[in-house]
């Protein structure tokens, strides 16, 4: 696996993250050789082995469906950079020839 | 106000002092020094008296607390109520919380006084605080070093006196180092222990909460209050907590103690390798038997680390997206909004692990890339496990130098470097601590800095941990040998 040719710019789209050229040769040198450290991990042989999302056992339990306590919906809305009444406002999502 | 939090605890509910008194004394040494020192974002001196009250008045309607009077700084990554909340970030730079994390909430209720929130490198992700969007925290052993992060804040607040206890988070080390360097007990429990329940996650799997203290004694009096399985957090463990804080031990004996072959010093130079032979042969001294355990995976920690925790932040910080709450950055569609947002809110660091996290999740590499790590991580608990059928407990340095000066550590693999040695173990899951070990004096200083020893037990053996601890700091006292004169 090459990590020389990362396309940054994809990486940060998908990140959703604008970037200046200038982060762009930045970030894109640093996750190269981060990656190529990462790359050693290649040594251990790991076919035998089971991935490991979460260190202490748990299990699936069950509770009752009960309403419980939340914040009130205007504390919640208290917070939003932009809102119009009890909605959340954001810039138009849908063009307007779509 | 130099006094113990145990003795602060132990004078209000007997009624020598007052909650107020004490909170008093605190504030006004925040005042003095904390300009300098920079430990608080938030100095929360009104809040700090009203809760001073309370405490007050619940002793003299005859309640008991365990942590009557005690003043903490809380890390800005932890939810206060109606207190700014910001993860040391642009992002949330005027974020007021609208609920109180578990953690605190249990330290509050044990009655401990929050007297301001702490800085912190932004997001929790770095080792000297200088990640930081908000604020420079300086070492109080030294004003020209850092000191250590990412809970630098609490620690650095903790060792000028401006605090009792730090509440801290560990995700890679984040308790551990920033205590090693600001001559702290810095206690990370067993994951899941303590509650993450308002704690601004940075990676789940990893992140834990745990106490900075000037004593073991304190750190486990503030642990057995946090710790406990809560309702809000569906990782916290449902497994009773054994009391740390009545269970500690002056000696050793008995003890077998690990000392990891892949650990060896010799790298670290002459002097922080003899300062950790001595605190080995110190371990010796106190009846515990030496042995050698072997934990292969060692120099594979930080490669593993790099993957994961950046992985599961690329995921948790998705939500700041300027919809909802924090910063907004307008665009002229969504998409646009979204992007500016988190290109203004989000420093450099906490946007290359993102970029990195995003890759390594993307189609096409998260075989080769997350899921070997994960991998990788499973090798880590069984080394672990085979090394603790051979020993008690491991023993290692916590960093491997003491706290350098400011921008010394410009690329970002050498500050990775700096949490080497404590990253297994939180692979692990494991309880780890950093206690005082001794002093050295860095190139061209003529100030002794504080070094930590790393101790490290099975999980759950959050109580054997600290018992030992106990031992060795009250036979060795190293904390006691130097005064933060910087901040003083």
């Amino acid at each position: 696996m090459s990590s020389d040719n990362i396309d940054i710019r994809y990486v940060a789209k998908l990140a959703r993250i604008e970037l200046t050229d200038d982060e762009v040769e930045r970030f894109g040198r640093q996750l190269a050789d981060l990656l190529e450290h990462a790359k050693t991990l290649h040594e251990l042989d790991t076919a035998a082995v089971p991935a490991t999302a979460q260190v202490v056992e748990s299990r699936n339990v069950a509770r009752a469906d009960a309403v419980g306590r939340c914040l009130e919906h205007e504390t919640v809305m208290q917070m939003a950079p932009q809102r119009q009444g009890a909605f959340f406002r954001v810039p138009r999502i849908i063009s307007e020839e779509s | 106000m130099e006094l113990s939090a145990v003795e602060i605890a132990r004078r209000v509910n007997a009624g020598e002092n007052s909650a107020r008194e004490v909170t008093d004394a605190v504030l006004a040494q925040i005042d003095v020094v904390d300009d300098r020192l920079g430990a608080y974002l938030t100095r929360l001196h009104d809040l700090a008296r009203v809760s001073a009250g309370r405490v007050d008045a619940r002793i003299r309607a005859g309640e008991h607390l365990p942590l009557a009077g005690v003043p903490v700084a809380v890390k800005d990554n932890m939810c206060l109520a109606g207190t700014r909340t910001t993860c040391g970030s642009k992002m949330l730079e005027g974020w007021v919380a609208p609920y109180t994390a578990t953690a605190v909430a249990r330290l509050l209720d044990a009655g401990a006084v929050p007297v301001g929130k702490a800085n912190m490198d932004e997001f929790a992700m770095g080792s000297s605080c200088e990640n930081s969007a908000l604020g420079q925290t300086r070492n109080p052993y030294d004003l020209e070093r850092v000191p250590g992060g990412s809970s630098g804040g609490s620690a650095a607040a903790v060792a000028a006196y401006e605090a009792a206890i730090g509440m801290g988070s560990d995700t890679g080390g984040s308790i551990r180092e920033p205590a090693a360097f600001c001559n702290l007990v810095g206690f990370k429990p067993t994951y899941g222990r303590v509650s993450r329940y308002g704690l601004i996650a940075f990676a789940s799997s990893l992140d834990q909460i745990g106490p900075l203290a000037r004593s073991v004694e304190d750190a486990a009096l503030a642990y057995d209050v946090m710790a406990g399985k809560d309702p809000m957090d569906s990782t916290s463990v449902d497994r009773p907590v054994e009391p740390a804080a009545t269970a500690l031990r002056s000696d050793l004996r008995g003890v077998r103690v690990g000392i990891v072959k892949e650990f060896g010093t010799q790298g670290l130079g002459p002097e922080i390798d003899s300062l950790y032979r001595r605190a080995y042969l110190d371990l010796e001294k106190l009846g515990a038997t030496l042995v050698d355990v072997e934990l292969p995976t060692a120099d594979y920690g930080l490669a593993t680390y790099y993957l994961i925790a950046p992985a599961e932040c690329s995921s948790n910080l998705a939500r700041f997206d300027g919809v909802r709450y924090g910063l907004r950055v307008d665009g002229e569609d969504v998409g646009r909004m979204y992007e500016r947002t988190r290109a203004e809110g989000f420093g450099p660091e906490v946007k290359r692990r993102i970029l990195i996290g995003t890759y390594a999740l993307s189609s096409g590499y998260y075989d080769a890339y997350y899921v070997k790590a994960q991998k990788a991580r499973t090798m880590f608990g069984a080394d672990f496990k085979r090394a603790f059928e051979r020993c008690d407990l491991i023993a290692s340095p916590a960093a491997s130098s003491p706290a350098f000066a400011f921008h010394a550590k410009s690329d970002p693999y050498s500050m990775y470097m700096m949490d080497y040695y404590t990253i297994p173990m939180s692979l692990a899951g494991l309880p780890a601590l950093s206690v005082p070990c001794g002093y050295v004096l860095p190139e061209g200083s003529s100030r002794p800095m504080p070094m930590g020893l790393q101790l490290a037990a099975p999980l759950f053996g959050e109580a054997q941990l600290l018992a030992a601890a106990n031992a060795y700091e009250c036979a060795t006292q190293h904390a006691r040998q130097q005064r933060p004169e910087g901040a003083l």
